[in-house]
């Protein structure tokens, strides 16, 4: 029985410090991320938001699901020195490789994922608004969600999903690689240009995605060069005997919410059809890294990559493939893994999504990020007739990813919304109700006084003489509003929810 | 509920050096056409003014 699959979405934004002489991206992004928080301690409600730490303890980013632990000189770090919060609606909010980055909550389904990543987009938003408020006149914070400064640099969104630990990891490359390379005709943000070596802008004048020319490897355990397709970080921040946390650093970060709803849903659930055995074909590329490319760059959708057998196929018929099966598995075995009601929409849109891909991508203008962007970008292109390698192309390309609202081109693109900045903005600072994420968000409501440190399978109180008291939260199914909901509400302090839970 | 059936088309012929063809043009309908000259009046305003100096001010550090 596949797992119920719990995810979440951590994503690097880029940071421009505009009109600042020297730029130093670190502490901007600690001036941005520290202004956001200073802003809610000063707003004065009933549950101030207090500086709750992260805690570094059992994270362990140098295990490889294949066995290993490489505590080599390129296994990735940990950085514990620089600004680090844990937030009420249990997202994760901190500087990383010179980047903010914000991890949302732990989501039980793809639309709650959407809702929490675009809770994420405002609170970056405010972040701006406050840390520009204390900078000197003329100067400026300015924030992207892409992937790439068109310079070489590359920095990611990544997925996360809840697996069971049985699954052989073999299996689950097998299974999705294929699947990671082919969905790119929908999850890709688009890209004028490329920063592979030797390919020029008449090669490739506009592209699908912002990460493919980055992906230099297969499989492997690296995240910040010689990216993998796969990446094999064993980290699950859970029961490790039962579960696995499969972490995906190749896809874009996307303004669109059908192409993010897309992204986590078909993948949640091809994962759920590798849990169960239910693949018929798996499919083997006889050179992915090469083929991840060549869908990216091939606007067509119908350039065939080659198997190893000698049949080639394309990305939208490998895609096709992928929806019939699961469309098989729905019926078959229903998709209460992924929110049978949630499961359903994300089938739909997909089909519905491959339809228009086969008969006219532009159709899908106000659904995907590459067409929407495609669309602007082409239309002002041919408006003052210039070539792809335009600059004025390349700052728009920048710009669709600009979070300022009033900058923002993609705000301007009328591309369709799945939730609404109401809902979002209550997701701003109320954790899901489905997951773990209930519990940490609620504790660090009521008790943040209480609560030393925090992490994503544990919290921390200090409760005055006792020893500090360390909750584990081992189980991401467990903590949710059903099954503490009343123990939070009526205990009056921390003391009392710890004497109650037994700690 | 019926399987979508599988379509069957020939592989396409195609050259390794071949450049990736533009996406199959919509209809460009008077109304279409309009809605984007629209849309690209509206975002005239709100581009950057140097795009030269802005595409080499934006360097980020490699992140993961």
């Amino acid at each position: 029985m596949a797992l119920r699959k719990i995810l979440g979405m951590e994503t690097e934004f880029g940071i421009l410090h505009r009109r600042a002489g020297e730029s130093n991206p670190i502490a901007a992004s600690s001036v941005l991320i520290n202004s956001y928080i200073n802003s809610l301690d000063r707003a004065g409600t009933a549950s101030p938001l207090p500086r709750v730490g992260w805690d570094f303890v059992d994270e362990t980013p140098a295990n490889d699901a294949r066995g290993m632990n490489l505590l080599a000189a390129m296994a990735p770090e940990v950085e514990t020195h620089l600004v680090n919060a844990v937030l009420t609606n249990g997202a994760r909010y901190y500087v990383d490789h010179a980047h903010p980055e914000l991890s949302t909550p732990e989501c039980a389904d793809p639309l709650s994922v959407v809702l929490y990543d675009r809770a994420a987009e405002l609170i970056l938003i405010e972040s701006m608004r406050q840390a520009n408020r204390n900078l000197p006149h003329g100067e400026e914070i300015v924030i992207y969600k892409n992937n790439s400064d068109r310079k070489g640099n590359s920095y990611g969104t990544h997925e996360n999903y809840l697996m069971d630990r049985t699954t052989p990891f073999a299996r689950v490359v097998a299974g999705v690689m294929p699947h990671f390379i082919s969905r790119q005709i929908y999850t890709g943000a688009g890209k004028v240009g490329s920063e592979a070596l030797g390919l020029s802008s008449q090669d490739v004048p506009f592209q699908l995605t912002q990460r493919a020319d980055f992906f230099e490897e297969e499989v492997g355990l690296e995240t910040t060069l010689k990216r993998p397709i796969i990446n094999t970080r064993d980290e699950p921040h859970a029961d490790a005997k039962k579960y696995r946390r499969l972490h995906v650093i190749v896809g874009d970060a996307n303004l669109s919410q059908v192409s993010t709803f897309l992204k986590v849903g078909t993948t949640a659930i091809v994962l759920c059809m590798i849990e169960d055995d239910y693949l018929t074909r798996i499919f083997r590329l006889a050179h992915p890294v090469q083929s991840i490319r060549q869908v990216s760059y091939d606007l067509s959708l119908r350039r065939p990559m080659e198997l190893d057998d000698g049949s080639t196929i394309t990305a939208l018929e490998m895609q096709w493939e992928y929806f019939d099966r699961a469309r098989k598995y729905a019926d078959d075995r229903g998709l209460e893994a992924v929110d049978q009601t949630v499961g359903e929409q994300v089938l739909a849109r997909w089909e519905h999504v491959l339809n228009c891909l086969e008969t006219d991508p532009m159709q899908l203008s106000d659904q995907l990020d590459w067409v929407a962007k495609y669309r602007v970008l082409n239309g002002y292109r041919e408006r003052h007739d210039l070539g792809w390698n335009d600059a004025r192309l390349a700052a728009m390309d920048l710009q669709y990813h600009d979070l300022r609202p009033t900058k923002s081109l993609f705000s301007r693109l009328g591309v369709e919304t799945l939730v609404s900045d109401e809902d979002a903005a209550v997701a701003v600072s109320e954790p899901p109700k489905d997951t773990r994420a209930y519990f940490r968000g609620k504790c660090l409501q009521k008790w943040a006084d209480d609560i030393v440190a925090a992490n994503w399978d544990s919290m921390v109180f200090d409760i005055g003489d006792d020893p500090l008291r360390r909750v584990p939260m081992m189980e991401p199914t467990r903590g949710t509003a059903a099954h503490v909901g009343n123990l939070l509400e009526e205990c009056a302090t921390s003391a009392e929810l710890l004497r109650r839970l037994g700690s | 509920m019926a399987e979508r059936t599988q379509k069957q088309r020939p592989a396409p012929q195609r050259s390794e050096e071949s450049v990736a063809e533009a996406p199959a043009r919509s209809e460009t309908g008077e109304k279409l056409k309009a809605e984007l000259d629209d849309l690209l009046d509206e975002i005239d305003e709100v581009l950057e003014t140097n795009a030269e100096d802005f595409v080499k001010s934006y360097i980020q550090k490699g992140g993961q």
